[in-house]
């Protein structure tokens, strides 16, 4: 699909340039030219609303960065600084605050549009091991800008995760240290997670080159599943899909726009505006709400490494998905069980970030006592994100393996333009009510 | 199969059922309305000048504010703004409030620690040297800094409002420590405080603050009768001020980016349309 290049130089400039460095042909080669499934949906349009929301994370983010006081006794003064003395500091700052949420929002959809289109599957699982790394990065990054404001939550939450790294045995006190910078997260603490908070976007945007890079060598997945047959199949992708990405991306600011401009506080958690206090412990601690679901799971286990085990092995288990699924189908269009499953699954994470956010012991269903099992009432979030963790897990080691060998998938199309041709909503192009006009 | 566990689980949930073990929990801040809610709310300035006195002449004597200058008050969306005087630094009322508090400095002179009058670029000045002196003072409490409380408590300025008007006398059967009022609204664990039935633990905690407030502590000088409720919704409206003094600015840049952007996006959505017209997808 990238192999042959339409690009032919028009001044003598480019022809000039073109033997010398083919910066143009490469740019009109993979963002003008770039030969497009022409049914993508909406659920496609992520991938650029992603690289939008990197572009602002990174900018606000180096802006703020001019004003912020990495240590201690002055980070928690230096942000409410921003907030109040800075021209516009507070649209930045609530810009980066948000941006984080809406970035991991856009990533959570990307990637279960992934799933549910089996976009990770021969020839793209390349493709997808970037994307996990790159989501891998994102986590990182969010948890330590989260520690910059140095609230309670920043804190505590911090000795939480950092801790964890201890349970691992023999290495485990160690490795905790050397990430301290000490014996207790502090000032070096703050130091090395504000460097390295600013060092890791950067190594996101180099990760997502080799995505983007890696996604136009096989080209786009497309919601049936087959790969592109013909010319037909295909539109340029400027200005099919620039325009609507870009529509897609307007959508998604007016909802970013709500958060900062209206609400800009609602998906934080009061205690960060209180400043840390290492002797004081917030009643609940909490992360963030998109680590919720993994928070769930590490609780869900009864043993401390075995919950960070179960936490990371639930990352860990997307990077060999490839391998793990063997149906031939892509598409969860044509696999009606696998559909069935894949739509369980979308529940088993919200309930697990529901679980995440709730205190262990508290009942689901308030008022009802069942009985204790593991030392813990069975009516209780501990108990229900367990079952949600279980399906978690055996949806990607125990379903997907074996739906692919038992299920029967509904015959798939030829081609990417039999199905759109006989879509009846879309019959000839003449046939359509005018759209022009509505415009 | 997993499915069929997960129905029955389900059901024994449903069966099983016995006596809750209540954790207890504050009671939910009272539903107030507030003129800076909504996507266009703004804040009142009458009552954020209300509110200022109640916290100069109440909460300062204890609580700091170190986060807040005399001159936020002279800003757009402050209590004290006046289009005349666009620098807040400028503004005579303002500089006329600091002048009658005193703050501590050092001569430029003779380095001595003197007080002097404050100046509209000071921040509001504690009123202890430091924590071990606020504990001191406050039975070994430390009253907490006002700056962005009404941010840093879930239920934000309805929670201040109303820990400072909830105040009532105990239930019979709870022991209040001394040094400690009860208030319903306030975190924390009465059950070991409790007499009574176990699951009738009443809501709320102990809080080492007196109630601060009393019918006419206050003389408003707008003539607004000072009841408790009165002073308690002015002072969280100005804390909520305090905690976001860019809030105004916000919302009006806010309408702003998001009238642009609706326009942009349906303009990119005739263009999608218009694109696309002759692509069958």
């Amino acid at each position: 699909m990238s192999g042959h290049s339409t690009y032919e130089p028009k001044t003598g400039f480019e022809r000039w340039l073109d033997v010398r460095l083919p910066i143009v042909r490469f740019g009109m080669d993979t963002a003008i030219n770039f030969p497009t499934p022409k049914n993508l949906n909406y659920w496609w349009t992520f991938g650029a609303i992603l690289a939008v929301m990197l572009v602002f994370q990174i900018v606000t983010g180096i802006v703020l960065a001019m004003h912020y006081v990495p240590h201690v006794d002055y980070a928690f003064a230096s942000v409410e600084r921003i907030m109040r003395d800075v021209n516009y500091g507070w649209l930045i700052r609530y810009m980066h605050a948000n941006g984080a949420s809406m970035f991991l929002l856009a990533v959570y959809i990307h990637m279960f549009r992934n799933l549910y289109y089996g976009s990770y599957k021969a020839p793209r699982e390349v493709l997808w091991i970037l994307g996990c790394v790159i989501y891998l990065l994102m986590m990182a990054t969010a948890f330590m800008g989260y520690v910059l404001p140095w609230g309670q939550m920043s804190f505590h939450g911090a000795v939480v995760i950092t801790n964890l790294i201890g349970a691992l045995p023999v290495v485990g006190d160690s490795i905790t240290t050397w990430l301290w910078g000490g014996f207790a997260v502090d000032d070096p603490t703050l130091n090395r997670f504000f460097s390295l908070h600013f060092l890791l976007p950067f190594m996101i945007a180099g990760v997502v080159a080799l995505h983007i890079w890696a996604l136009h060598v096989p080209g786009n997945n497309n919601p049936t599943g087959v790969n592109v047959k013909s010319k037909e199949d295909t539109v340029p992708f400027h200005p099919y899909y620039t325009v609507k990405d870009g529509f897609a991306i307007g959508v998604f600011l007016l909802l970013f726009g709500s958060f900062v401009f209206w609400n800009p506080n609602i998906l934080g958690h009061a205690d960060n505006y209180i400043p840390a206090n290492p002797l004081v412990t917030p009643a609940h601690i909490v992360p963030e709400w998109y680590f919720l679901p993994f928070y769930a799971i590490l609780r869900a286990v009864p043993n401390k490494l075995g919950g960070v085990l179960a936490m990371f092995g639930a990352i860990g288990v997307l990077f060999v998905l490839p391998w793990l699924d063997t149906s031939k189908v892509r598409s969860m269009r044509y696999r009606p069980t696998a559909k069935l499953y894949f739509f369980i699954f979308v529940v088993a994470c919200l309930v697990l970030g529901y679980c995440g956010g709730k205190l262990p012991d508290d009942p689901v269903i308030p008022g009802v006592t069942s009985f204790s099992l593991l030392g813990s009432d069975l009516n209780s979030f501990v108990w229900l994100s367990r079952v949600a963790a279980l399906y978690y897990f055996a949806y990607f080691l125990v379903i997907t393996p074996l739906l692919g060998l038992t299920e029967t998938p509904l015959p798939v199309p030829e081609s990417i333009s039999a199905p759109v041709l006989s879509h009846p909503a879309t019959a000839p192009a003449g046939a359509v009510a005018s759209p022009e006009k509505r415009g | 199969m997993l499915r069929k566990g997960l129905i029955l689980a389900a059901l024994g949930l449903a069966l099983v059922a016995g006596s809750a073990q209540a954790a207890t929990h504050p009671e939910e801040p009272k539903d107030v309305h507030w003129s800076f809610e909504g996507p266009f709310g703004k804040f009142d300035k009458e009552q954020l000048q209300r509110g200022y006195k109640v916290y100069r002449e109440v909460c300062s004597a204890c609580h700091s504010m170190n986060l807040v200058y005399f001159r936020n008050l002279g800003q757009p969306g402050g209590p004290f703004y006046d289009p005349k005087y666009p620098n807040p630094n400028d503004n005579p009322y303002v500089k006329s409030l600091a002048k009658d508090i005193q703050v501590a400095d050092i001569d430029s002179e003779t380095g001595d620690a003197i007080h002097r009058p404050a100046t509209s670029a000071d921040h509001f000045p504690a009123p202890f040297p430091n924590e071990p002196a606020a504990r001191a003072s406050n039975g070994g409490a430390l009253p907490p800094d006002l700056s962005v409380l009404a941010k840093a408590r879930e239920g934000g300025p309805a929670y201040v409002y109303s820990i400072l008007s909830g105040y009532h006398e105990p239930p019979a059967g709870l022991t209040v420590p001394p040094g400690k009022y009860y208030n319903p609204y306030f975190p924390g664990d009465l059950s070991s405080f409790w007499s009574g039935p176990h699951d009738k633990v009443p809501p709320g905690g102990f809080i080492s603050m007196p109630p601060p407030l009393t019918n006419g502590k206050v003389t408003f000088d707008d003539g607004k009768p000072s009841t408790i409720q009165q002073e308690a919704d002015d002072v969280a409206a100005f804390l909520a001020w305090a905690a976001e003094p860019k809030m105004e600015e916000r919302k009006r840049f806010g309408l702003g980016a998001m009238i642009y952007l609706l326009i942009f996006t349906g303009l990119l959505y005739a263009s999608y349309r218009r694109i696309w017209r002759n692509v069958a997808h």
